[in-house]
């Protein structure tokens, strides 16, 4: 049973590559988007650009996941294929996380380019690959689970990329991405411990060799937590649409 | 041998609207079994329920000697499924949705193949099999739709509605195919509003209205129990709007339906029948064009036992 569901949540994520990757929601919300921050951004003030890039590659991995479960839930639940998946034998949670994990190898791709082109384009060498891996890899699930919970709350596309802004341009401006969590006032400080990306953030900015708000060890233990906590409402949310 | 389907007491309650109320029935293995009804009996909810797209408010079913509470999944392997809505994926060549079919049931890589090849070429899809989904006419995507739900080589197949919106040309392949499944031993469960393509396809048939089931039998011997009373149908030399709803009043205990200019009078005695028409021509200043004893018909039997026109299962699907 297991092993039926572990192959058919691959296929599942080998199927949304093949299909939906080239989407131009996916794109323009999960390539364009952060790629334009971070050139706007560069082009700003490139002298100081170094310690922008854990903020914009954790924002990559944000808007790349995120905006890919839009594209691979909601497209399938308005066609009706997402009750295709279903029918076949394997289990509703099998179904999300094939989902899940398609967001996942997305958002690993673009941040890959995000982040090698930066090391080599800035000379970013002192990275620490194991701690990078270790905070990246579990944030890319985290945000694809956000997604997916998120996407399985509405029906369309749009709705879906609508409500998922809300967490996306909160995160982006509590979490560290473009301003440190210590400047930030005692009460919003507050919320940004409560936001995955603030973890994010931080532990790349470690992996870096810059100085963190939290030990790295807690960034990688919350971010793990986080995974669950993220897909189980999801699965629960999608099985009520089918009561 | 263990049934095909057997429901107990299977009911569904959408936000206090009940959609199937407790209905009771068995499918033998190897039947073409119809689940025949209006728009919003509860066909497809029943469907979904035995497919496991909807959980049974109270009751319950087995699906080839599976529970559908607990053994869903195993149920699945042995089942195949043609939605009413044909749901490939618009991306995907004919041959990738198939494919992908084939890997979701751990079809191993050789077979796979080989079974994509002969469900393309026995579904007439094999010179398209590397066009889109998207790019298929709706003929071609209905079959594809089924060719995917039998990558498995389910032992069930349930089709929704699967004439629906087809032309008559594609409407009549469907059906001869329908007729091979059931020759190569493949239980099928069908839904439809469409009283011919039930009579033609089933083995046996279970009408239901508004979420009960009113009777099952094989078409025979549900056209049989309309045979006890002939029908007769009449027409006015002026069409008369209300002729239906004045002829019923008065011809108590008859069913009386009107279907286009035509009224069509089932049960009662001939005799009292013809008085009654024949007075309300005169009453009404027209004279009757024509009479005639109708063969009966599953539509009658249809009108017998539910008590509805059988134009309410063409026009609430906008008719063909």
């Amino acid at each position: 049973m297991w092993y039926e569901n572990l192959r058919s949540i691959y296929y599942i994520a080998l199927k949304d590559m093949k299909t939906y990757y080239l989407k131009p929601p996916a794109i323009s919300w999960g390539i364009i988007f952060p790629v334009a921050w971070i050139l706007a951004f560069y082009l700003r003030n490139p002298r100081n650009f170094e310690e922008l890039v854990p903020g914009l590659i954790a924002m990559t991995v944000l808007f790349s996941t995120t905006a890919m479960e839009v594209v691979v839930i909601n497209f399938e639940l308005r066609i009706g294929s997402l009750e295709r998946l279903l029918l076949a034998p394997v289990s509703l949670s099998g179904v999300l996380l094939g989902k899940v994990l398609g967001g996942t190898i997305f958002g690993l791709m673009i941040t890959a380019v995000i982040t090698i082109a930066s090391v080599l384009s800035l000379g970013l060498f002192n990275v620490n690959i194991l701690y990078l891996l270790l905070i990246l890899l579990p944030s890319l699930l985290v945000f694809s689970s956000l997604g997916a919970l998120l996407c399985v709350l509405v029906k369309e596309v749009f709705e879906a990329q609508t409500l998922a802004n809300l967490p996306r341009f909160l995160m982006v401006f509590l979490s560290g991405v473009f301003l440190p969590i210590s400047s930030l006032p005692p009460v919003l400080k507050q919320i940004a411990y409560i936001l995955p990306l603030t973890y994010t953030v931080d532990g790349i900015r470690q992996s870096f060799g810059g100085a963190g708000d939290i030990a790295i060890a807690i960034d990688i233990v919350v971010l793990v937590a986080l995974i669950p906590v993220l897909i189980l409402p999801a699965t629960r949310l999608l099985a009520r649409r089918f009561v | 041998m263990v049934k095909a389907i057997e429901v107990s007491r299977l009911s569904k309650t959408y936000d206090g609207v009940v959609a199937v109320d407790g209905i009771s029935f068995e499918v033998e293995t190897g039947e073409v079994f119809g689940f025949l009804g209006p728009n919003g009996a509860g066909k497809t909810t029943t469907i979904r329920m035995l497919t496991g797209l909807s959980r049974p408010t109270a009751g319950g079913a087995r699906v080839l000697g599976y529970d559908i509470a607990s053994e869903m999944v195993k149920a699945k392997k042995g089942f195949g499924v043609v939605p009413e809505q044909s749901n490939m994926w618009d991306e995907l060549s004919g041959r990738d949705n198939l494919i992908f079919m084939g890997q979701l049931y751990g079809i191993n890589s050789h077979e796979r193949k080989t079974r994509v090849e002969e469900l393309l070429k026995t579904f007439g899809l094999y010179e398209r099999k590397d066009s889109k989904f998207a790019a298929y006419s709706r003929g071609m995507k209905r079959a594809l739709t089924i060719a995917a739900a039998l990558v498995h080589k389910p032992r069930l197949l349930f089709l929704d509605e699967p004439t629906v919106g087809l032309d008559v040309v594609a409407a009549r392949a469907l059906r001869a195919i329908i007729k091979r499944l059931k020759e190569s031993g493949i239980t099928v469960f069908l839904t439809t509003h469409y009283l011919e393509e039930a009579d033609m396809l089933c083995d046996r048939i279970a009408l239901l209205v508004k979420g009960k089931i009113v009777a099952i039998d094989t078409p025979i011997s549900l056209k049989a129990m309309a045979e006890e009373k002939p029908a007769l149908e009449i027409s006015f030399k002026t069409p008369l709007n209300k002729a239906s709803d004045e002829l019923g009043r008065r011809l108590t205990g008859m069913a009386v339906v009107r279907v286009d200019d035509k009224i069509l009078i089932y049960g009662g005695d001939a005799d009292i029948v013809l008085h009654a028409i024949l007075d309300y021509a005169t009453e009404n200043g027209t004279q009757v064009a024509a009479i005639t004893s109708v063969k009966p018909s599953l539509e009658d039997a249809f009108v017998k036992l539910t008590g509805l026109s059988p134009q309410v299962m063409a026009v609430e699907k906008g008719g063909r």
